[in-house]
């Protein structure tokens, strides 16, 4: 039935770990009250009155550091295959894999010395 | 240990050395069923069984957690549901669970709705991989801890959808956070379980703890991978934003952050789900650093010196129930450990916690990496081959 033996059950739990919040939602909805109101469906601002909306532009540092985790978590992913098999490889891989890194800490180290890294 | 393999067929295995599934099917396919009936039938139960244990393990842990921080600063803490207040968390939730349910007029409703669900998801998900014994693991497939860490990057986009959402500023500060946050302590994390997972030559969960048993406390990976170690949890704890680490969170300058406009049952759901994570994420520093399963004192030697064979049912049945007992004690130890830190140390600023991500902890990992490769070339028996 399925090409991957043991990922019928990676299926099985994803439908039944997504039940858990529908189940739990549906009950919710069953047994609590239903009060109508505009004035509790205000935004929260500490008890001021709401003052312009959220949805602006917020700090691009937020976006600089997802484009250097983005560098890194697909090194890490070129990584994992390597280190699997690295007892077959031998030390050819090994030297491979520190080129491979060293390169990638070049580019570490050019985020930190522009300021990519820095909060402020 | 590895004998009582051959006992067991399949890659089903959710049973302790006597064939539960076995029995089952047995018994239903002498009912007239067809096997592949049969078989869809037994399919939901060890998992539902795991769901459950996930949901109690949260009730222990939130108590526990409201123990030990009221011993924490002398207090009684919870004390009138039940003996010892045990029942509090089960109050908490049903409490929550006949809430009203707050939608803001100015949010959108369907991503509102969706943000915590696809937060607890990919947390419960993640209990696929989890071993509790030889042979009690929902399925062992070969992607194993790497499906972990994909599964955890799920949960920040929930973080942000539900932040983004409220169209509240204190929400969506801190969803942006808690993204900022997961992603940059993601890296760390993922290059110390690389480490481990070079010694073991596989992604198995079962195999790295199989790579760690046979020389009980003294095989575990912590003392080969110390470094490792401190990275993984410490970033483990940056990802279930807890203390020094709640920054998405913090009540003194965000209220509750990302959770700020939510109440009821969507309220529970993250709660829910960080304390999931909690545990998650100490069972998984037992398994890959503290033996999984494994008894601090080899068990095998042992028997042979007693002359019991341990391919003997009642043997088994009581080493698995000891491997599950060694399993819970070592995630919970280190759960104990992570509320102490919440009471001990101070909450960093976001530049502190940006910095140590990327200017220590990443560096530092990668230097772990390479040792690891170095030392596993230079001595190959040391670090599994």
């Amino acid at each position: 039935m399925f090409v991957l033996s043991g990922y019928e059950y990676f299926l099985g739990f994803l439908i039944l770990c997504s039940l858990v919040p529908v189940l739990a939602l549906g009950a919710s909805a069953v047994v609590r009250p239903r009060r109508r109101g505009l004035e509790r469906r205000t935004t929260y601002e500490s008890g001021m009155e709401p003052f312009g909306g959220a949805w602006i532009q917020f700090n691009i540092r937020y976006y600089m550091f997802a484009l250097v985790f983005v560098i890194f978590d697909v090194e890490t992913v070129f990584l994992y295959p390597w280190a699997v098999a690295f007892n077959q490889l031998g030390v050819l891989a090994f030297v491979e894999a520190v080129v491979f890194i060293a390169i990638l800490v070049v580019g570490l180290v050019y985020a930190w010395r522009k300021g990519a890294l820095e909060w402020s | 240990m590895s004998k009582s393999r051959h006992l067991l067929s399949g890659t089903d295995k959710m049973n302790s050395g006597i064939n539960l599934q076995g029995s089952f099917i047995d018994f239903f396919q002498g009912l007239g069923l067809p096997y592949g009936t049969v078989k869809l039938l037994w399919l939901p139960l060890p998992m539902l069984l795991l769901l459950l244990g996930a949901t109690v393990g949260v009730l222990v842990v939130v108590w526990l957690e409201r123990k030990i921080s009221a011993a924490a600063q002398q207090r009684i803490g919870p004390e009138y549901a039940g003996p010892l207040g045990v029942l509090q968390p089960v109050a908490d939730g049903l409490k929550l669970l006949v809430k009203e349910d707050i939608i803001p007029a100015n949010s959108d409703p369907v991503l509102f709705t969706l943000g915590p669900m696809i937060v607890v998801i990919p947390v419960f998900l993640s209990y696929l991989i989890v071993p509790f014994g030889q042979n009690l693991v929902l399925t062992n497939i070969g992607t194993g801890v790497f499906l972990w860490i994909a599964l955890s990057s799920v949960a920040p986009i929930g973080l942000l959808m539900s932040g983004y959402s409220s169209n509240n500023k204190y929400s969506l500060l801190g969803g942006l956070r808690a993204a900022a946050q997961s992603l940059s302590y993601e890296v760390p994390l993922a290059l110390a379980v690389l480490a481990v997972v070079m010694m073991s030559n596989s992604l198995s969960t079962i195999d790295i703890i199989e790579q760690q048993s046979g020389y009980g406390i003294f095989g575990w990976n912590i003392w080969r991978q110390p470094v490792g170690f401190l990275i993984f949890w410490i970033a483990a704890l940056a990802e279930c934003e807890r203390l020094p680490f709640d920054l998405p969170e913090a009540e003194e300058e965000l209220v509750a952050g990302y959770q700020t406009e939510y109440a009821g049952m969507k309220f529970a759901l993250f709660y829910l789900g960080s304390y999931v994570n909690l545990v998650l994420s100490a069972l998984l520093v037992a398994v890959l650093y503290l033996g999984g399963w494994d008894f601090p004192i080899p068990i095998d030697p042992i028997l042979q010196l007693l002359g019991i064979d341990s391919n003997v049912p009642w043997v088994q049945l009581i080493t698995a129930s000891l491997g599950i007992t060694m399993t819970l004690l070592k995630a919970y130890f280190l759960v104990f450990l992570a509320i102490l830190i919440r009471w001990t140390v101070p909450r960093v600023r976001i530049d502190q916690l940006l910095d140590l991500g990327w200017k220590f902890l990443l560096p530092i990992a990668l230097v772990n990496l390479l040792l690891t490769a170095g030392l596993k070339l230079a001595f190959p028996v040391a670090f599994g081959g």
